[in-house]
């Protein structure tokens, strides 16, 4: 699908500050993909250097909340001698119209690549009610 | 002129054009410090991956965020004074009935080449993945390493 596409660079998302932090630090916009089959609804989200630790996966009121913080001391060793790019936390919000069967929830990290796989619940089969004339 | 209205009052000598000019840079460097601190030492070389280098007495470190890139993807090479990042990020198909919300994650190759500030040692360089960071040890040659000096 795309052999012979050349990745551009493109500079991570820095955010003006959800809410005010109480830790100094960068906080970017981590990119994601999300899709949607009949069962669930899959978030693909991109976060290098996060630790399965030090990711926070948070839904409460229909409200998907992802936090992966990349540790300061986790650069190599060393004098910076040349910087292109900064790490610091990542935060992004999402709102689900689906509901979601909670204790389902799946999520897994690997390669820098959360992939979070929500459930939708099941829909009570549809109901015919018969009105009757009285 | 616009520079005073910027950098406050103007100078209360008249002197030459050449010491005002000095000021003037000097006023330039002390904004840079005080506004310019990231975005202006933060380089962009505008080719995929951005990389980040630092070093040690020993070696330079190379970084580089590659999320989704598996090892067997990647391909590394360094010559005199040159890192050669290449490599592939795919992005697996999903099942046919998926239907996309949103799509920002890329798939594509890339190759980057990465002046290292020194001569290094091709024959010890180790490379590592972990999380999806690339990270790069190349140990300098032994000429460019520091040497102490012993006074006689």
């Amino acid at each position: 699908m795309s052999e012979n596409k050349e990745l551009k660079a493109v500079e991570k998302q820095a955010l003006a500050s959800p809410a005010e932090q109480t830790k100094p630090g960068p906080v970017f916009t981590p990119n994601v993909d999300i899709f949607e089959t009949e069962k669930a609804i899959t978030l693909l989200v991109d976060m290098p250097g996060v630790k399965a630790d030090e990711l926070n996966v948070d839904l409460r009121d229909d409200t998907l909340t992802l936090t992966g913080d990349v540790l300061a001391n986790a650069g190599t060793p060393g004098e910076k001698v040349y910087v292109e790019y900064e790490t610091g936390r990542y935060y992004r919000q999402f709102s689900l119209s689906e509901v979601i069967a909670q204790e389902k929830i799946d999520a897994k990290l690997s390669d820098g690549v959360l992939r979070l796989t929500l459930p939708k619940v099941e829909k009570a089969t549809p109901r015919r009610i018969a009105v009757q004339a009285g | 002129m616009i520079y005073r209205t910027l950098f406050g009052a103007p100078s209360r000598r008249v002197g030459s054009s050449f010491s005002d000019l000095e000021g003037m840079r000097r006023q330039m460097e002390r904004l840079f410090e005080a506004y310019g601190d990231q975005s202006l030492r933060r380089a962009g070389a505008g080719v995929f991956p951005a990389v980040n280098i630092t070093e040690d007495a020993d070696a330079y470190y190379v970084s580089a965020e590659l999320p989704g890139v598996s090892s067997a993807d990647l391909d590394l090479s360094v010559t005199a004074n040159q890192l050669t990042l290449a490599g592939e990020r795919k992005i697996s198909e999903e099942a046919a009935d998926a239907r996309y919300h949103r799509r920002e994650r890329e798939a594509g190759r890339f190759s980057r080449a990465v002046a290292l500030p020194g001569d290094i040692d091709p024959d010890h360089v180790k490379a590592s993945m972990v999380d999806g960071v690339l990270t790069v040890t190349i140990a300098k040659a032994e000429k460019a390493k520091p040497r102490q000096i012993a006074i006689q």
